[in-house]
């Protein structure tokens, strides 16, 4: 009894290790290359096969990725990134042709496409990045050195970028790498006497404005009341010119109302009249003669 | 005993098939991915610990079944039963998937992409073979810029070199949910980057004045536009459902001065009102004035010379009779004058 229990046990025991042993050698003659990722397969030391290398426009599910056979302990997998990534450049200052400083900020979108070139030269994405962003800098600094500052602000933009990446692409294919992109994220005035001195110029840009609003107000105002003005010597020219000399008359009569105080309106200061009796309104005071 | 059990179930969870057998089959739903999910190199260091649990349950069974002829067999069998229910388990639990109405399942098979499961109850293979990632693809996602509703100002440089704060918000969503995963390695920093860019470009486009006012929403479209552009040049598998420029106003630093301008323009307003109001009332006078001296006019002609007396003798009584009045009649007599009773009061004190 005892006997065949040992056996039994050292049974299972022996299966267990021999099924173990087993998965562990069958697993590592297989890997799984995700589609996020390219495998570069090193023999004792040396690159052999890139497996799920990146092409252009291909659709996943036709890329390489998938299960890879390799030899146990001898072959080994270095892992690539094989998405677009991205890295920023620090801060810079620029100092453009017509000596204006700008603070510019920029970031760089690539992807590796030559994996063993990468391993080799760079070995990790990190150093890439590392070596690529002095570069970065440095192509930013002369191509928008070359400029003066309004370009930066215009539509010439895009070509700035676009002789930007070109430069830098030249280095990024020693490393195996491709620029997808390159775009200013920030270009900005750097504080103190620059930004302060733009606000300055804004404020008086903006005194200037409100005055000459102010001044097309009164102008405006002005020819609306000429205009009012004219239209109403017109209109009373229009209408007293049918007969001058009634005008006069009639025109008078209202003036003596006014003057003399009888229009409703209390006159300021009494009046005497002297009549002669030769004044028109006397002519018949004397009765007739 | 107890000792050596504890450490069996702790250190040997690579063989918890034994779970159903020893300790009825609690916890084996919670445990039994873990024999699938161990990465195949892990497997030769746990090798000690599951001896020594193989060794236990072995001892185990043969406590429990020492009354019958031959133990060994049953436990054999039984082991094997274990791991085959649990192998069933697992298998309907990796290979069914409830896909939400919001989701998609990307399914890679063995690493490589396979499709995209649409919502509902969707079927794969078990999990080391098929796997599957859920995405929200409906969800809208919004990336402020600057960050956390700003407290700061975001300055940026306009077209006529110009500064303005600008805060503005992006909506975007999942379009490719596989592109999505697999194209970009920070997909949302993305967006951020993409979006700051593209405005700031923008903005470098058009006037102070025009990206305060009148032109907000062009620059919105356009920026969305641009990302678009941009992201689909990326293969980001992103939609940018929108752009909404929250606040675009000039720094605080100016601003004052920005306040005046405002203020002119009310001003200027104000002038041309009261120049309007002038030009009514002088010109409705003009007209009414025209219009009785036309009407006065018209009886005029009627009958000139008798009207015109009229009109003199109405006028000269009304004048007169508030008036003091001193008529001279005859020639060569020098006309008394009564003055006003307060200058003949001065007068009398003179004297």
């Amino acid at each position: 009894m005892n006997m065949s229990d040992n056996f039994a046990s050292r049974n299972v025991i022996g299966l267990s290790i021999g099924a173990i042993f087993a998965v562990v050698v069958v697993s590592s003659c297989f890997a799984v290359v995700p589609e996020t990722k390219q495998a570069l397969v090193v023999r004792f030391g040396k690159p052999q096969t890139v497996y799920n290398a990146y092409k252009p426009n291909e659709d996943f599910g036709r890329t390489g990725a998938g299960i890879i056979g390799k030899i146990p302990f001898i072959d080994q997998i270095v892992w690539i990134d094989k998405r677009v990534r991205n890295f920023d450049m620090e801060r810079q200052s620029v100092l453009s042709t017509d000596q204006l400083r700008l603070e510019v900020d920029a970031y760089a979108r690539y992807r590796i496409v030559d994996p063993l070139r990468m391993s080799i030269t760079a070995g990790t994405e990190r150093r890439v990045e590392e070596a690529l962003r002095p570069i970065l800098g440095s192509s930013l600094r002369n191509e928008l050195g070359k400029r003066p500052f309004a370009a930066l602000l215009s539509p010439e933009r895009g070509a700035v970028m676009d002789n930007i990446q070109t430069r830098l692409n030249r280095v990024a294919r020693q490393y195996g790498a491709q620029i997808v992109d390159v775009r200013i994220k920030r270009a900005d005035l750097p504080d103190g006497t620059p930004l302060d001195s733009a606000f300055n110029r804004m404020r008086t840009a903006r005194e200037q404005e409100a005055r000459s609003i102010l001044a097309e107000g009164r102008k405006q105002a002005q020819i609306i009341t000429a205009e009012a003005d004219a239209n109403a010597a017109g209109t009373y020219a229009e209408s007293f010119n049918k007969d001058p000399d009634f005008y006069n008359f009639y025109r008078a009569m209202q003036s003596y109302r006014v003057t003399f105080g009888t229009d409703g309106t209390e006159a300021p200061g009494s009046s005497n009249v002297i009549l002669s009796p030769d004044n028109e309104y006397l002519r018949e005071f004397r009765g007739r003669r | 005993m107890n000792d050596s059990e504890s450490s069996g179930v702790h250190g040997g969870p690579l063989l918890n098939e034994g779970g159903p057998w020893g300790g009825g089959g609690s916890g084996g739903g919670g445990d039994e991915p873990n024999p699938w999910n161990q990465p195949p190199r892990g497997r030769p260091g746990r090798g000690p610990a599951g001896r020594s649990a193989i060794d236990e349950l072995v001892r185990r069974g043969r406590a429990r079944f020492g009354g019958r002829g031959g133990p060994e067999p049953d436990a054999g069998r039984l082991l094997l039963w274990g791991v085959g229910g649990l192998l069933l388990i697992w298998v309907l639990w990796t290979s069914s998937h409830r896909i939400d109405p919001q989701q998609r399942g990307v399914v890679t098979r063995l690493g490589s992409y396979a499709k995209t499961l649409g919502p509902g109850m969707q079927f794969t293979f078990p999990s080391p073979i098929d796997r599957v990632t859920k995405i929200d693809i409906e969800d809208i996602r919004v990336k402020d810029i600057p960050e956390g509703g700003g407290t700061g100002q975001n300055l940026m440089l306009t077209g006529d070199q110009n500064i303005i704060d600008l805060a503005y918000s992006v909506r975007w969503n999942i379009r490719d949910p596989e592109l999505f995963i697999y194209e970009l390695a920070n997909p949302e920093e993305t967006v951020g980057e993409v979006a700051e860019s593209a405005m700031r470009a923008e903005i470098a486009r058009v006037a102070l004045n025009d990206a305060m006012g009148p032109q907000r929403s062009q620059i919105e479209q356009r920026v969305q536009q641009r990302m678009q552009e941009i992201l689909d040049s990326y293969r980001a598998g992103i939609t940018v459902q929108g752009v909404a420029i929250k606040q675009a106003d000039p720094p605080a630093a100016v601003v004052e001065a920005f306040k005046s301008v405002s203020a002119a323009q009310q001003q200027a307003q104000a002038y041309l009102n009261e120049a309007r109001a002038y030009a009514q009332q002088l010109g409705a006078k003009a007209e009414g004035e025209a219009a009785a001296f036309d009407k006065v006019y018209a009886e005029y002609r009627l009958a000139p010379e008798v009207t015109r007396r009229r009109m003199y003798y109405e006028t000269m009584e009304r004048v007169l009779a508030k008036t003091d009045k001193t008529v001279v009649e005859a020639p060569n007599v020098v006309p008394y004058i009564p003055l006003p009773p307060q200058q003949a009061a001065k007068v009398q004190q003179q004297q």
